[in-house]
């Protein structure tokens, strides 16, 4: 269901306040929801408190879209970075409630108001022995923290075992982003990134390559330590509810398709400021109306039933789910970055 | 259906690619890097250099050149031509010798390598047996003489360099007949010096080191004559009729020897020492030529006095009551006289002394009065001062193109007007199709302007900024200036001098207007000055103008250099580029960069703190604009400076060593010594190496922050008349990018020619971009209606271009170091984009528009971007589509300076340094190629007889 309505943009009031509003519009009083939003980096981000609120209403250009899931049988996975590039497919899960119906998720703990910071990607197609991390420096302050050297490394051979250079993980910073995922290690060998082989290129270009990526990082690497690794055949052990073999296939392709979003997606953020005025993030289509509004007008959709499954994998291993779960509660509401436009002040 | 055809198998665009692009370098302009050996063939009239990295190059008339390269790259030792023949012969240091010939192929010559060989001794000899020190080809034309260090004489016949073993000279039975007394005090050690008799090719003189020399007749084996010499020998030289020869020695003197059939065992005619009687450096090498006077020219290198001039790189010649020291900037490496080789001519009749130094070649002229230096048409020391930067401008009007030359020319006067005397071959390239000027800027606060239209890189002009200001360089520390009685009587020749007495006066940036000839050029202490040619000498003041690019910043302090004292009052300036306005930046940091619009009269300059636009008309400051993070530190202190006063105490020193050194000129002494010094370098490398395997280089993964340091500084300035605020008005505008990825776009509002004086100039902040990647912006540029770039200020006007299409919407592109994004105007919004880091891990170095022409037809033409990357890979990108056409490897990746001075041309050429000294020139154009095209033929043999033949003399054995 749909609900449009409008609230005043300079005085959005509380959260509570909101929340009643929202009951009282969609008429269920009673029943407890979670309340999301789209930014405008096309995230779906939780509402649940003051601050998250007055930002969501701040970031409303003039249209601010808030999803609504009843709260039992919510998909928690659905919030986070670039989850609104998969629209399509979070509409899709959330709106066909028979497909893929599926036993709830272990709430391992409520993805109050933060983003992920890092996934595991691409599990289904990767080797065991290999690992594609992610790392969403866009929705942290922290530094993406490591470093990367030259060495060399044994590859199986038609010749037999043969050494070639290789690029690993030097060094991470304590504090930093890479450190806290507990995903990379020191001595891990960087094998990807964003896709494209490091085999071949040197330290200096491999570098390049992930500092014009820092944004949307993604790195496959074999871990030195290859104990941590997923057996995929015991994947049923697991706890993340994804493991119907007839998901996997179109779990994959949707990565696939949305890596590739992701990156697009994730520079398109130039800012312009025009005339000394306010910055603002350069527009991709020329539909954007260029004044803003005092009244924000809201686009709601309501839907009380939940998805099947969702192709974000943090919650695929239990031992990575459990330690981003840690991450997010000590990376605490944090929507600063989200202000990149203001970095810029004339 | 087109665009489901993926991009590049779109077979009309793979065919149109191969009629516009291809890759070729072409020839390499400047001075040789390190050379290491001299050749001359008086027969062929071509000159040949070998260098420390295994190249060969060959000189004729100008335009005629041939490079080679040792496979081994092995230091190049000696150069022999074969007499009469285009084949040469190298020996490089691993003791190896290679024969070279010219062959000509489809009607140009091309220089090839037919045949190597190492001299082999019997079984369990030691390696000085055959460790090569003398080499003569001999004029027979098949045979080479080889003195070793074991004072055998080896023989081998040319091509096929078989050893024959028959007519091996051993010392034993060079010694058979010398007196014992003569033989116990020395035995015979190596060979110094092989000589062919000028009249009788049975004869030749062998010269041994520890003194002895004999002349051997080659039919009977035997030894015909002894001289006796008490001094260690250096070089011989046989006198034109072969009646006595001159040897010359480690004591700094020399002898003459009479030949004669009467005495078998000569004493010396003559001995001297010419700058005795204090001990003096010996004279490697010498040459005695007969004139019709009756006077010699005698010339040789070295004999200075040891302890007051034996760090000079002399070489005398004395003629007469005449006697000149020709004192040089650089170690001479070798050098040869140019004489009449007639065979039939009676008298040597020099006329000309060519000396490769080490930093340059000077050609001195003894025919004229007062012995004055020629103008080289090549081989130019591109780096007497070292190059800081690089401009090219393509398609010069011709009236600009001949007043530059007017201006050299006033400064060439001390010139001779003797024409060039190398001059071999015949050129067969066509007349380069437009005249191009390549500017470089220099340490010393010089501007050079070379002729880079054709296969030969030659000065046209030099220009220098000094004047302007007052600098601690006094005028009157000048070595030359020695008295008329000074002894010994030492001229310095040559340009090459990379002493810079003040590093703030180095040029950065240089733009020339070439319609309207302003030039705009820019140095270390962020000095801006802004010329205009000027036909005469002149005496004016040079107005002056200061830029704070720090207004509203508080609180710093600058650490770097102080910026420039300027001379006050008029100052006078002789004929060519004057300058009439002086803006510097404060605080006085690099200039990084610099826009000049010769129509608006306007000039911009941007630092690491911020640019500013001067109005060069009014000589007014329009505005500044800091583009300082308030939290960079080490922009604000100067962190470059500390590197500068370094570098300046590192000259100082330099300098005291160049004045001090007592030059170890000796080859076995400075051969022991430079092996030694290479052994300890390399083993200097491989510690290095082993200790970068420990501790292996590591680099910090970091997005890129608002707050890292230099994101102010200015990269790249651009001025282009579009649409800034709405679609219907268009106006001229500045933009800047900076190395944080900001561009900032000014609108500019210039009065009407008519009020020009009358109202100022105006500028305000129209728009300001921040890239989120941040990367640093290498170039700016607007496309117009048709997507063509803006024409440059003023060729609209002189009808060298179309009007630019002010009807379409513009289109901005913004080069940044990791991708290329066009936005559009006047509202900015992003387009399209190609990444080039993300995908690939190479940055944006250097990119420029280029004009490609198809090679069939004369009416296609498209602009494309031509982009060097941090790899040193060219790519040749689509406009306004953004489409990667082709790559070409250019430059080594860690060859960074190569890198940082590549410049291209509008015409889809470029250059780069492959050493201090030299530029390698390449093409990406079909159409646009320089490159040498020439022919040797060999000359009709005017006799058969090889008697009188001199070129096997003339192929002296080389000493340094």
């Amino acid at each position: 269901e749909f609900r449009r309505f409008s609230l005043e943009r300079s005085k959005p009031g509380k959260f509570e306040e909101f929340y009643g509003l929202l009951q009282h519009v969609h008429k269920i009083p009673n029943v407890d929801v979670l309340v999301g939003y789209t930014d405008i980096h096309g995230d779906l981000l939780p509402i649940n408190n003051d601050d998250n609120y007055h930002k969501a209403v701040s970031t409303a250009n003039p249209l601010l879209r808030i999803f609504i899931q009843r709260k039992e049988d919510a998909d928690y996975s659905a919030f986070g970075t670039d989850t609104m590039t998969r629209k399509k497919n979070v509409l899709a899960n959330v709106l066909r409630p028979d497909n893929h119906r599926k036993k709830p998720h272990i709430v391992i703990s409520m993805p109050q108001d933060f983003r992920p910071v890092s996934s595991i990607i691409d599990v289904d197609i990767l080797p065991e022995t290999h690992r594609r991390v992610r790392l969403y420096k866009y929705g942290t302050d922290k530094p993406l923290g490591f470093y990367i050297r030259d060495g060399s490394s044994v590859r199986v051979t038609p010749q037999g075992l043969e050494k070639v250079p290789g690029i690993f993980i030097s060094r991470l910073v304590p504090g930093g982003l890479a450190q806290s995922t507990g995903l990379l290690a020191v001595n891990d060998e960087v094998l990807e990134v964003n896709g494209i082989e490091v085999s071949g290129k040197s330290l200096d270009q491999v570098t390049d390559m992930m500092i014009a990526n820092s944004r949307n990082l993604i790195i496959t690497v074999r871990p030195a330590n290859q104990r941590n690794n997923v057996v995929r055949n015991s994947r049923t052990s697991g706890s993340s509810g994804q493991s119907t073999e007839s998901s996997l296939p179109s779990s994959t392709a949707n990565i696939v398709t949305n890596f590739l979003q992701g990156e697009e997606e994730s520079d398109e953020e130039d800012i312009i400021i025009e005339d000394s005025g306010e910055p603002q993030q350069i527009p991709k289509a020329v539909c954007a109306s260029e004044s803003l509004e005092s009244l924000t007008q809201m686009e709601l959709l309501h839907d009380s039933t939940q998805n099947g499954f969702l192709p974000s994998s943090e919650t695929n291993l239990n031992h990575s789910a459990g330690s981003i779960s840690m991450e997010y509660e000590e990376h605490h509401p944090d929507h600063k970055s989200l202000e990149d436009g203001t970095i810029i002040t004339l | 259906m087109r665009r489901f055809l993926r991009p590049g198998h779109d077979p009309v665009r793979e065919r149109l690619k191969r009629d516009l692009f291809q890759f070729n370098k072409t020839v390499e302009h400047g001075f040789p890097h390190q050379p290491s050996a001299l050749g001359y063939s008086p027969f062929l009239r071509l000159m040949a250099i070998g260098t420390r990295s295994g190249a060969i190059k060959l000189y004729g008339a100008p335009g005629v050149e041939f490079m080679g390269l040792h496979e081994e790259n092995n230091t190049v030792m000696q150069i022999h031509f074969i007499p009469e023949q285009c084949q040469l012969v190298t020996l490089l240091d691993d003791n190896s010798l290679h024969l070279w010939s010219l062959k000509q192929h489809s009607g140009a010559s091309e220089l090839q390598e037919e045949r190597r060989f190492t001299l082999k001794g019997p079984p369990g000899s030691p390696p000085s047996t055959t460790q090569i020190t003398a080499v003569l080809p001999h004029s027979s034309r098949d045979l080479l003489y080889l003195g070793t260090e074991s004072g055998s004489v080896f023989v081998a016949e040319l091509p096929s360099f078989r050893v024959l073993e028959d007519k091996t000279v051993l010392s034993e039975a060079v010694l058979q007949r010398v007196p014992d007394d003569y033989c116990n005090r020395r035995s015979c050690e190596l060979v110094e010096a092989l000589r062919e008799h000028p009249k009788n090719p049975n004869l030749i003189l062998i010269g041994y080191s520890r003194g002895l020399i004999v002349l051997w007749d080659l039919q009977n084996s035997q030894v015909t004559h002894h001289f006796l010499g008490s001094q260690q020998l250096e070089n011989l030289y046989w006198q034109r009729d072969g009646s006595k020869f001159i040897s010359c020695h480690y004591d700094g003197s020399y002898t003459q020897w009479p030949v004669s059939n009467d005495n078998r065992q000569p004493e010396p005619l003559e001995n001297l020492v010419p700058y005795g009687p204090f001990p003096c450096k010996a004279i490697s090498k010498i040459y005695w030529q007969t004139t019709k006077n009756g006077l010699p020219y005698i010339i040789f290198q070295g004999g200075m006095p040891r302890a007051s001039y034996g760090d000079r790189h002399s070489i005398s010649v004395i003629h007469g009551s005449q006697q000149t020291a020709f004192d040089f900037t650089s170690r001479v490496i070798d050098f040869f006289i140019i004489f009449s080789s007639e065979p039939t001519a009676e008298f040597d009749d020099p006329s000309a002394m060519v000396v490769l130094a080490e930093e340059e070649l000077v050609v001195i002229d003894l025919k004229s009065a007062g012995w004055p230096a020629v103008h080289a048409p090549y081989l130019a020391s591109l780096h007497c001062s070292a190059i800081t930067c690089s401009h090219h401008v393509s398609n010069i009007p011709l009236k600009l193109w001949e007043r530059i030359i007017s201006a050299g020319s006033k400064q060439n006067v001390h010139y001779s007007n003797m024409p060039w005397p190398i001059d071999g071959g015949t050129n067969l390239a066509p007349d380069p199709p437009q005249r191009d000027l390549l500017l470089t800027g220099h340490e010393d606060g010089t501007v050079r302007f070379w002729d880079a239209s054709g296969v030969c890189l030659h000065l046209l002009y030099k220009l220098s900024t000094v004047r302007v200001f007052l600098t601690d360089a006094d005028p009157n520390d000048n070595m030359n200036t020695l008295g008329e009685d000074e002894w010994p009587p030492l001229r310095k020749v040559g340009t090459f001098d990379p002493y810079s007495d003040d590093p703030r006066l180095g040029i950065q940036k240089i733009y020339l207007c070439k319609y309207s000839g302003y030039l705009a050029v820019a140095g270390t202490a962020g000095q801006v000055l802004v010329m205009e040619l000027n036909d005469e000498d002149a005496e004016h003041v040079v107005d002056h103008a200061e830029a704070d690019l720090l207004q509203d910043q508080e609180g710093y302090r600058w650490k770097g250099h102080e910026r420039l004292k300027t001379r006050d009052g008029p100052v006078r300036f002789e004929a060519g580029f004057q300058p009439f306005v002086l803006v510097q930046c404060q605080p006085p940091a690099v200039v990084t960069s610099l826009a000049l619009h010769s129509e608006w009269k306007l000039v911009a300059f941007g630092t690491s703190h911020g640019f500013g636009l001067f109005d060069h008309q009014q000589k007014r400051l329009v505005f500044v604009k800091c583009t300082l993070h308030p939290s960079d530190q080490l922009a604000l202190e100067g962190p470059l400076s500390r590197v500068k006063s370094l570098k300046k105490s590192l000259r100082q020193s330099f300098r005291r060593i160049r004045r001090s050194r007592v030059s170890s000129r000796k080859r076995r002494g400075a051969g022991g010594n430079t092996s030694e010094v290479q052994e300890a370098n390399a083993k200097f490398d491989q510690d290095a190496l082993q200790e970068m395997e420990l501790a292996p280089v590591q680099r910090k993964i970091e997005a890129r922050s608002a707050e890292d340091s230099f994101t102010g500084f200015v990269r790249t300035l651009y001025f282009a008349d579009t649409f800034l605020r709405d679609s219907s008005r268009h106006c001229p505008s500045l933009w800047a990018g900076t190395n944080g990825g900001t561009v900032y776009a000014f609108c500019l509002r210039v009065p009407p020619a008519e009020r020009r004086m009358d109202e100022p100039v105006r500028a305000e902040q129209a728009k300001e971009i921040q890239l989120m990647h941040r990367a640093p912006v290498v170039g700016i540029l607007v496309l117009d209606g048709r997507s063509t770039p803006l024409p440059e200020p003023l060729e609209v006007a002189h009808d060298l271009s179309k009007s630019p299409d002010m009807q379409g919407s513009h289109q901005l592109l913004v080069v940044s170091e990791e991708q290329l994004k066009v936005f559009t105007l006047p509202k900015v919004s992003s387009k399209l984009k190609l990444k080039l880091t993300a995908l690939e891990g190479c940055r944006v170095r250097k990119v420029t528009v280029a004009n490609f022409g198809s090679c069939r037809t004369n009416d296609y033409s498209e602009n494309d971007l031509a982009v060097l990357t941090n790899l040193g890979d060219i790519q040749i990108i689509s406009l306004p589509f953004l489409k990667l056409q082709i790559r070409y490897p250019c430059i080594r990746k860690e060859d960074v300076s190569g890198i940082a001075s590549c410049v291209f041309t509008k015409y889809g050429q470029g250059f780069y340094l492959i050493s201090p000294s030299e530029f390698e020139r390449f093409s990406l154009s079909t159409k646009w190629l320089v490159e040498p095209q020439c022919v040797v033929d060999v000359p009709e043999l005017t006799s058969n007889n090889h008697v009188n033949n001199r070129s096997g003399v003339e192929n002296a054995t080389r000493k340094s």
